[in-house]
Parts: structure tokens; C-alpha cells; sequence
């Protein structure tokens, strides 16, 4: 679904991608673990199309897309909730919903089922229905911010880092819903700290280290690395 | 007591103005954190437009002559305004596109080929006259011609130059469009005042306290109030207001929304200068005030401390600060202070600024450097 054949990315001088490759196939959860500053957010926004790579090729459903702007990458089918989560603070929960369905606002009709939809997968978002985002507590913005980028129909899901300073009871609900989403037929791109848990829901991983792949496995099998083990689930 | 409420209906009508202006200053704030200096001078071009419009492209009677012909008049007011309201948003697109989004996205060709043809403007006007339509289009021609040569010089310029939206780049490219309107207008419109005689009927209410109200001050008061609730409307409850709402607030999680960002920053740049269009074509027909092409930079300068007395980027914040000023600047001329009119609108600003830096309505966010 998603081919990734060397990406180089540079800041200004800095170098935060060194041509790496990935592929992510259609119904698959894939995970890229690595420590701060590996370059896993610079993926993520690369396939957005925030930032320009300066070579490479990005391939989706078989179209190069790392010419496209970030707008047109949303409507092919790319959505993505980013790290930090946000959420439009200065405006209600459903207008941040109705946000994610920017380019189909005027199907008033199916816009609102749309919302529905995500008020069954996220109760509680239900209740801060007409409440303005900015209030929200950590977990509810991040639960947001998964249902905005779902407003937006992707079938390549793109998660920066949805467990990122939340309780443990909620990181475990954040990744069960990962995983409803998925057997709900989105294809998943996940970034995460937490490796342990990322790679018990996921298919495969990647590990970066300093904008290069190291290491390419199924997750069971990156599970079960030593030097996974040493480095990311700190054991 | 009769003085007093005579000074603030003129503030207030003034000041209607003045946030007219601001608008556009506070709505490109508001999108790009950028302040767009060239604003005042969009003013300018309403003022022109008006000028053009009233007593060269639309039959206008004198009404000394005919006074039955009042309604036809303003008739043709109305179309003046809307020409003045279309032209200045153009012109506010044509800057946001060439000026502000190489900034952005880079110089592209087009953008080299643009700026190509805007500096051949100055030297092909010195041996055409535009007046005929061949001259016309001939200078036109030599302009793409001579854009199309100085495209690869103007490329290689700009990538020695590290092109990116820093705060002072886009300052500096602000400035640049300010001067180039101004000198523009010399250019196309001649440095000489302009005025636009008294086209439409114009008559004095008196209303009871004897206080008084000139037709032409309610108009302006009227248009504007009606533009700025329309603005609301717009903000608020349709899609690219929605759409610049969410762009002010974190332009890249807007653009993960699938929104088009440029084009709503072009529409955003269309609807401010479409305001002070309106404003300047409005301020030149009705108070008959000389025009020229530094016109704009008095009113600018004022409307620029009016969005950042009310909070630089809000919208309510930006129709306060110009009320303010403008109710101020009419008690200041109203009394034997008179010559520091100008200077009042400052003074406010400082005093806002030392207790409230982030303006009266504005969030109080520090500045990230
Ligand atoms: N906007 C930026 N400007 C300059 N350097 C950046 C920027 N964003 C990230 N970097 C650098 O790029 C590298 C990769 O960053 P990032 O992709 O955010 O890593 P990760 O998400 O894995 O923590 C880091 O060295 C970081 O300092
Ligand atoms: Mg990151």
C-alpha cells in the first residue's frame, strides 16, 4: 500500500533522514520504535507532505506521492493524527470533528453520521460534545485527535506517538482502539515510545536510529531481540 | 454636553474606518503571523478606484446641474464601491501570490517572470505612453519579454538569498510591496492630489440637542458596520471561515484536515484588502479629501495600532481598537489639543501595550523568539 524507497530529509543543514526505506501493506498495524530524535516524526510528515524530501520516493496505491501538498495527500487517503495531538483549543470538540471532514462539509448529513461514528468509538468525547477542545484533559485530546484524522476517511491511518504523556490506564484504551480501527479495515502507521506496547499490537516494526533503519522484523520477532529488549523495553 | 456627543459620533464614524482597515491588518496576522505594511496602501488603490470610477469610468451627472438625477447617482455609487471592493481584493491576491508565498513555497518561475515584469514597468513606461490601447498592450508585451529575460537572474538572486518565512524577511518583503504600491501609484496615477467632486446629494440632520450628522459620515458608518457583521458571518459560520480559523490557530494541523491552505490565505488576503478598498473609495467619494499616492500611509499607520491595540490576530479585538482610536483622535481634535490628533492614536498604543501587551482582546501568549 505504502513504499517508502530511499527518503532523505534535511532540516537546513541537518540531516534528520538517511535514505531509508519501509513498506506498510494494506490492512497491516506497522510500528517504528527508536529513541528521541530518530526520525520517526520526520517520516510521519514526510508522507503528509509537511515536509520536502530532498530525495526518494514516497508510493501510495502505487502513485509516487512526495510532490503532492498535504491536502491532496489527505484526500487520496492519508490520514494523520501528529505528535503533541494538536487539537484546534480555541474551538468545540464537533467543530474539531467537523474539521476532519473539511473537504465533504457541505454532505451536512453524512458529516453528522460521520461524527456519530466516532462518538461510539470515543463515549466520553460524546460528552464533551459542545465543550471547546482547549479544556479537554490529555487523554480526551488524543482521543480526539485520532477521531479528527479518522473524519477524514484515510485508509492509511499515520499515529504520531497517541500514548505520549498519558496515564497507563488510558495508553492501554488508546491501544485497544488502535487495534478496533484497524479490524475496522485502516491500515495503520504507528510511531511510539512505548515499544513494548506498540509491538503487541503490531504486525511488524521498524527500529530507526539516527534517521537509519536497523532493523526490519515481524514484531514477534523484535519482541524477542536482544538488543530491542536492551535498548527500547528497557530490560 | 452637545459637543461631546457631536465628537463621538465622529469618533465613532472615523473609527468605523479605521477598523475597516484594521481587519485586513489582524485577518493576515491572524493566518501567517505576518504584518502586511502594503495594506495601507490597498487603501490607496480603493481611494483610486473611486477617483477612476466617479469621474472617469461611470457616467455620473453633476447633480448642480441635475438635482433629479440624485438616485441615478447613487446607483452608480453602489457599483463604484463594489468595482473598488473586487479591484483592491485582485490586488490583495496579486500580493499574497507574487510577494508573500515564494516566502512560503519557494520562487517558482512564475513568480521570477512576475517580478521580471514588475521591474520592466517603470522602464517601458518612460518611452510608452499607456494611454491608447495599442500603447497598452505593447507595454505589456515589452513587460513579459523583458520578465522572461531577467527570470534566470532573478532565480539565481533569489537562491543565493535564503528565501524563508522568517519574521524579518517577510517585514522586509512587506516594505518592499509598500514602497512599490506607492511609487507604483506615482508611476500610474501621478503624484499630483486628486478629488472627487460632490456627486452625490449631500444633506445635514439635525437632530435634537443640536447635534448634527452629514449623510456622507452615516454612509461610511452604515457600509462599514454592514461589511464587518458580514465578516462575522463569514468567520464564523461558513467553510474558508472555518478553514482560516483553524489556520490561525496551527496552520499544519490544518493542512492534515485537508484543507488548501493557500487558498484560503489568498482568500483571506482577497477579503482584507477588499475592505480597505471599500474604505478608501468610500473616504474619497464622500468627505472629498485630496488623494495622492502616500494617501494611505497616515490611515495604515493608524489602522496597523488599532488591530494591535484590540490584539493583534483577533477580529473583535481589531473593530474595538479602531472604534477607540478613532472616538479619541475625534476628542483630541475636537479640543484645544487639536494638533496632537495625530498623536494620540501612539500614546494609546503605549498605554495598551504597558498594561496589556498582548492587546486589550488578545490572548496573553509570550512570544516564542
Ligand atoms: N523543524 C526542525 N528543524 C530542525 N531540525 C529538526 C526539526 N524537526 C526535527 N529536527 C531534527 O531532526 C531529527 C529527527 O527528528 P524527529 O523526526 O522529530 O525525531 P523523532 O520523532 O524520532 O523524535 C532530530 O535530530 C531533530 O533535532
Ligand atoms: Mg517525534
Amino acid at each position: 500500500m505504502l513504499t517508502i524507497s530511499n527518503l532523505t530529509v534535511f532540516y537546513g543543514a541537518i540531516q534528520a533522514l538517511d535514505s531509508i526505506s519501509l513498506e506498510v501493506n494494506q490492512g497491516e498495524i506497522v510500528t517504528m520504535i527508536g529513541a528521541n530524535g530518530a526520525g520517526k516524526s520526520t517520516t510521519i510528515r514526510s508522507i503528509s507532505g509537511l515536509v520536502r524530501p530532498r530525495s526518494g520516493e514516497i508510493i501510495f496505491e502505487g502513485k509516487p506521492i512526495q510532490e503532492l501538498p498535504a491536502h491532496e495527500i489527505v484526500k487520496i487517503g492519508i490520514g494523520q493524527s501528529p505528535e503533541g495531538r494538536r487539537v484546534f483549543a480555541n474551538m468545540t470538540v464537533r467543530e474539531n470533528l467537523e474539521l476532519g471532514a473539511y473537504t465533504r462539509l457541505q454532505k451536512k448529513v453524512e458529516v453528522s453520521s460521520d461524527i456519530e461514528k466516532m462518538f461510539t468509538l470515543f463515549p466520553r468525547l460524546k460528552e464533551r460534545e459542545r465543550q471547546s477542545a482547549g479544556t479537554l484533559s490529555g487523554g480526551e485530546q488524543q482521543m480526539l485527535a485520532i477521531g479528527r484524522a479518522l473524519m477524514t476517511r484515510p485508509r492509511l491511518l499515520l499515529l504520531d506517538e497517541p500514548s505520549l504523556g498519558l496515564a497507563p490506564f488510558l495508553v492501554q484504551s488508546i491501544f485497544q482502539i488502535i487495534r478496533d480501527i484497524n479490524r475496522q479495515g485502516v491500515t495503520v502507521l504507528l510511531v511510539e515510545q512505548n515499544a513494548n506496547q506498540a509491538l503487541r499490537i503490531a504486525n511488524r516494526g521498524y527500529v530507526l536510529e539516527t534517521g537509519n533503519v536497523v532493523l526490519a522484523e515481524s514484531a514477534e520477532n523484535l519482541l524477542k531481540n536482544d538488543d530491542v529488549r536492551k535498548a527500547y523495553l528497557g530490560e | 454636553m452637545q459637543a461631546l456627543l457631536q465628537n463621538l459620533i465622529y469618533g465613532v464614524q472615523l473609527g468605523s474606518l479605521y477598523a475597516l482597515i484594521a481587519l485586513g491588518y489582524t485577518m493576515v496576522y491572524g493566518v501567517l503571523g505576518l504584518i502586511n505594511f502594503a495594506h495601507g496602501d490597498v487603501y490607496m488603490v480603493g481611494a483610486y478606484v473611486g477617483f477612476y470610477a466617479c469621474t472617469k469610468w461611470l457616467p455620473f451627472q453633476d447633480i448642480s446641474v441635475h438635482p433629479e438625477a440624485a438616485w441615478h447617482n447613487l446607483g452608480m455609487a453602489f457599483i463604484t464601491l463594489m468595482l473598488a471592493i473586487l479591484l483592491c481584493a485582485a490586488l490583495g491576491m496579486l500580493i499574497e501570490r507574487f510577494a508573500y508565498r515564494p516566502l512560503r513555497n519557494g520562487l517558482k518561475d512564475l513568480d521570477a517572470h512576475f517580478w521580471g515584469f514588475v521591474i520592466a514597468l517603470p522602464l517601458t513606461a518612460k518611452f510608452i505612453t499607456i494611454a491608447s490601447p495599442f500603447g497598452l498592450i505593447s507595454f505589456i508585451g515589452v513587460g513579459i519579454v523583458v520578465g522572461y529575460v531577467m527570470r534566470p537572474l532573478i532565480k539565481h538572486l533569489a537562491s543565493r538569498i535564503k528565501l524563508t518565512s522568517s519574521r524579518l524577511n517577510a517585514l522586509i518583503t512587506a516594505i518592499g510591496v509598500s514602497l512599490l504600491l506607492e511609487n507604483g501609484g506615482i508611476l500610474l496615477f501621478g503624484a499630483n492630489p486628486n478629488f472627487i467632486p460632490n456627486l452625490l446629494p449631500e444633506r445635514k440632520f439635525n437632530l435634537p440637542g443640536g447635534i448634527s450628522v452629514q449623510s456622507g459620515q452615516m454612509a461610511i458608518l452604515a457600509v462599514s458596520l454592514f461589511l464587518m457583521i458580514s465578516l462575522r458571518y463569514i468567520v464564523l459560520y461558513t467553510k474558508p471561515g472555518k478553514a482560516m480559523r483553524a489556520i490561525s490557530y496551527d496552520i499544519e494541523a490544518a493542512k492534515l484536515m485537508g484543507i488548501d491552505t493557500d487558498r484560503v490565505i489568498s482568500f483571506t488576503f482577497a477579503i482584507g484588502a477588499g475592505l480597505a478598498g471599500a474604505g478608501g473609495a468610500m473616504v474619497a467619494a464622500f468627505t472629498h479629501i485630496k488623494i495622492t499616492p502616500l494617501f494611505g500611509l497616515q490611515p495604515g499607520l493608524k489602522a496597523f495600532v488599532a488591530a494591535v491595540l484590540g490584539g493583534a490576530g483577533n477580529i473583535p479585538g481589531a473593530v474595538l481598537g479602531g472604534i477607540l482610536m478613532g472616538v479619541a483622535e475625534a476628542f483630541v481634535a475636537g479640543s484645544k489639543y487639536v494638533s496632537y490628533r495625530d498623536a494620540i492614536a501612539f500614546c494609546l498604543l503605549i498605554l495598551v501595550l504597558l498594561f496589556r501587551p498582548s492587546g486589550l482582546l488578545g490572548k496573553n501568549v509570550v512570544e516564542k523568539v
